[in-house]
């Protein structure tokens, strides 16, 4: 094991993928001589070379959409978007191309792709730099979503991303690149797309989540603990397709669910797991599911009110409270 | 337009006294004949259409037939072709089989698409044609992409895109463009100017014409071409595609062209006269080409009769085929949604949407 930054996790993965195969190509703005924007790419411009790692003008349309029709001709991009809110320009690109024509041509061509970057919000930007996109995104039926909360989960699952031959929507939280966790050394490190995991082990009550949100039920935990509650928390990394029978299992123990997500609260992803569990869980639960999500109101600038509109610990706190009651 | 139109009959003039008489015999009756049945597959579809055997959008490229036809003369077997949604053309031009194009149409599983993408998407890989795109310019940066990869593979091919003259209004148009020749990739964009885009007619919508121009604020070659002439487009095409090939000089072409019939089959042509529809379709380009090689004595009126029949003999079966095939099914539809997986754990992709009990 390594101890490493998120961010060091995720630029090792990009590394050792890099070198793994030639296909691979890493485009974005500011992904090369800067070192990208976050320093996720430091260092891979000397190793790979701009043929490899290649700064673009700011047309997110046009780099995402050259991207596609690489992949189309048998290349692996990795696009990097400085922010995820700087995708929603390229949306058609995102949504119409990379994850409607291998439908489209009846399954003819292949989008081994992943778009990555920061998102979320928390870091006072404002509503146009806060977005959490990945309910966007989970609603394309082709794309792979995933948004992992520990460095070895970034590093394991962005690996697994860039051998996908599927597009996958890589969302790595823009508060947690300095975070440190244990990263596995070997060169093979994966972790499976599709598959949540435990983080603590307890019987009263089922926390969900993801990503940043991970790290704001780790807190609210904090309380939690201390008023003996034991909370079996799962931390989901991959959102769409998402780990359902790990959800099941763990219900069947604690028989309560709460949601915490990132994303606005209307048609969230929490809203289709709420809608899954009801559905196909029903006697195993003694209480009405819990979501806690962003309030449905545009990221503020103001730090006091962000946090406030954001899922934090005092509302999953809450929400674990309720569903107890 | 009419400047339009006195500059396509200079244009054919040079055509007529110039060298590229010097084409096959076999290659110039080859050119013909693809204009032919694609005219004659495209007749078909709009019959088929009026008798709801076709649905959804149906947009018919007669009168740009010249265009699809020399451009896929003008370019190999390993080169790549992309174009928007009008693509019928382009795609027979390309050698799919008209079979396949009839099948798409009628959403067969048989079809380029097997069903799921419909006039306005057809692919084949095999034949390197890269679709058929029904978003406005959506295909130029992809087009870009391929390019990319073509020389990231350090490959000798070239990537065409076609679009349309509304296409140039478009930001993504321009973003792409600037990317192409700032690294100068071997692209080659051709637009199909027919002077509408729906019922807009070019100088209402687009400043700076002629569209050709676009390519100065982004120091590309430019050509101007009679899209009515196909000989001269395969010409022009070669040269632009050498350049891209071999000099590293991505170009953008203004063909110019009509549409003799509405922007789709829905469209009932009301924003231009009958009167300019009839002076367009006096330089019908398989009118034009037929004449030319009736003239020179490469055609003969029994020769065009026995082409006629054998062409009708291939629609009617592509028809035939078409309605025989079988309808894809929920179980393709699910199928074809993802690639195999060959590097990583396969994930478990259920069908959200499904009632299950
Ligand atoms: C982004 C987008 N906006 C609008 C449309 C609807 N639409 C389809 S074709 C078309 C006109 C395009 O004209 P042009 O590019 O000149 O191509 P042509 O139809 O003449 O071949 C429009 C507005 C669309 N498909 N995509
Ligand atoms: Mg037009």
């Amino acid at each position: 094991m390594a101890t490493l930054t998120y961010r060091q996790a995720l630029n090792e993965a990009l590394s050792e993928e890099l070198e793994r195969d030639n296909t691979v190509f890493l485009i974005g703005e500011e992904v090369g001589e800067y070192g990208g924007a976050f320093k996720v790419s430091q260092g891979l411009l000397k190793k790979f070379g701009p043929e490899r790692i290649i700064d673009t003008p700011i047309s997110e349309a046009a780099f995402t959409g050259l991207a596609v029709g690489a992949a189309m001709y048998g290349l692996r991009p990795i696009v990097e978007f400085m922010n995820w809110s700087f995708a929603l320009v390229a949306f058609d690109q995102i949504i119409n191309n990379a994850g409607s024509i291998r439908f489209m041509s009846g399954g003819q061509f292949n989008f081994p792709i992943v778009f990555r970057g920061p998102s979320g919000g928390g870091t006072q930007i404002g509503a146009t730099h806060s977005h959490a996109l990945e309910n966007w995104l989970a609603n394309v039926p082709t794309f792979t979503v995933i948004n992992p909360a520990f460095p070895a989960d970034a590093k394991g699952l962005l690996k697994s991303a860039i051998r996908s031959n599927n597009p996958v929507c890589f969302f790595e939280g823009e508060r947690l690149y300095g975070i440190q966790g244990d990263v596995p050394e070997e060169k093979d490190f994966l972790v499976p797309i599709g598959k949540a995991q435990i983080v603590t082990e307890g019987k009263d009550v089922t926390v969900l989540s993801s990503g940043f949100s991970t790290h704001v039920v780790l807190q609210a935990l904090e309380t939690l603990s201390k008023e003996n509650i034991s909370v079996e928390m799962i931390d989901l990394r991959t959102i769409k397709p998402y780990d359902f029978d790990l959800v099941a299992s763990s219900l069947q123990k604690t028989n309560r669910l709460v949601i915490v997500e990132e994303g606005k609260p209307f048609a969230g992803w929490g809203a289709q797991i709420a809608y899954d569990v009801q559905h196909l869980l029903f006697d195993e639960l003694d209480a009405p599911i819990y979501r806690v999500s962003n309030l449905d109101i545009p990221n503020p600038y103001n730090g006091k009110l962000e946090q406030e509109i954001l899922p934090n610990p005092l509302r999953v706190i809450q929400a674990v409270h309720n569903v107890l009651r | 337009m009419v400047d339009n139109i006195s500059f396509s009959e200079q244009v054919h003039e040079d055509f007529k006294s110039s060298a590229l008489a010097e084409l096959p015999k076999e290659m110039r009756l080859e050119l013909y004949k693809t204009m032919v049945l694609i005219r004659r597959f495209e007749e078909k579809s709009s019959q088929s259409f009026m008798q709801a055997k076709i649905k959804g959008f149906c947009h018919l490229s007669i009168g740009q037939e010249a265009i699809a036809v020399g451009v896929c003369a003008a370019i190999g077997p390993e080169d790549v072709v992309i174009t928007a949604y009008r693509d019928h053309g382009i795609a027979l031009a390309r050698g799919i089989s008209p079979k396949a194009c009839m099948a798409e149409l009628y959403g067969k599983s048989t079809g380029t698409s097997k069903g799921m993408g419909g006039s306005m998407h057809f692919f084949d890989k095999n034949k390197k044609f890269f679709g058929g795109h029904a978003i406005v310019a959506a295909q130029c940066p992809i087009a870009a992409g391929v390019a990319f990869a073509q020389r990231y593979l350090k490959e000798n091919t070239v990537t065409v895109c076609l679009l349309g003259d509304g296409a140039v209004n478009q930001g993504v148009f321009h973003e792409t463009l600037n990317l192409v020749s700032l690294w100068k990739l071997p692209v080659v964009y051709i637009i199909e100017n027919n002077q509408y885009a729906m019922g807009t007619e070019i100088h209402r919508s687009t400043a700076g014409l002629p569209l050709v121009k676009k390519s100065v604020a982004y120091d590309m070659a430019g050509m101007v071409i009679d899209g009515m002439n196909v000989e001269e487009v395969r010409k022009k095409v070669l040269e632009a595609a050498n350049l891209a090939r071999n000099e590293n000089c991505p170009v953008l072409i203004e063909a110019r062209t009509y549409r003799f019939r509405g922007h789709s089959m829905s469209d009932p042509d009301t924003y231009r006269t009958k009167e300019e529809i009839a002076e367009a379709k006096k330089r019908d380009p398989i009118a034009l080409y037929s004449q030319l090689l009736l003239d020179q004595g490469v055609l003969t009126r029994d020769l065009i009769a026995q082409i006629d029949k054998e062409i009708k003999k291939v629609i009617q079966e592509a028809v035939q085929y078409a309605e025989s095939s079988p309808e894809p099914d929920l179980e393709l539809a699910r199928k074809i949604c993802f690639a195999e997986e060959d590097s990583i754990e396969p994930p478990q992709r259920p069908l959200y949407g499904l009632i299950v009990d």
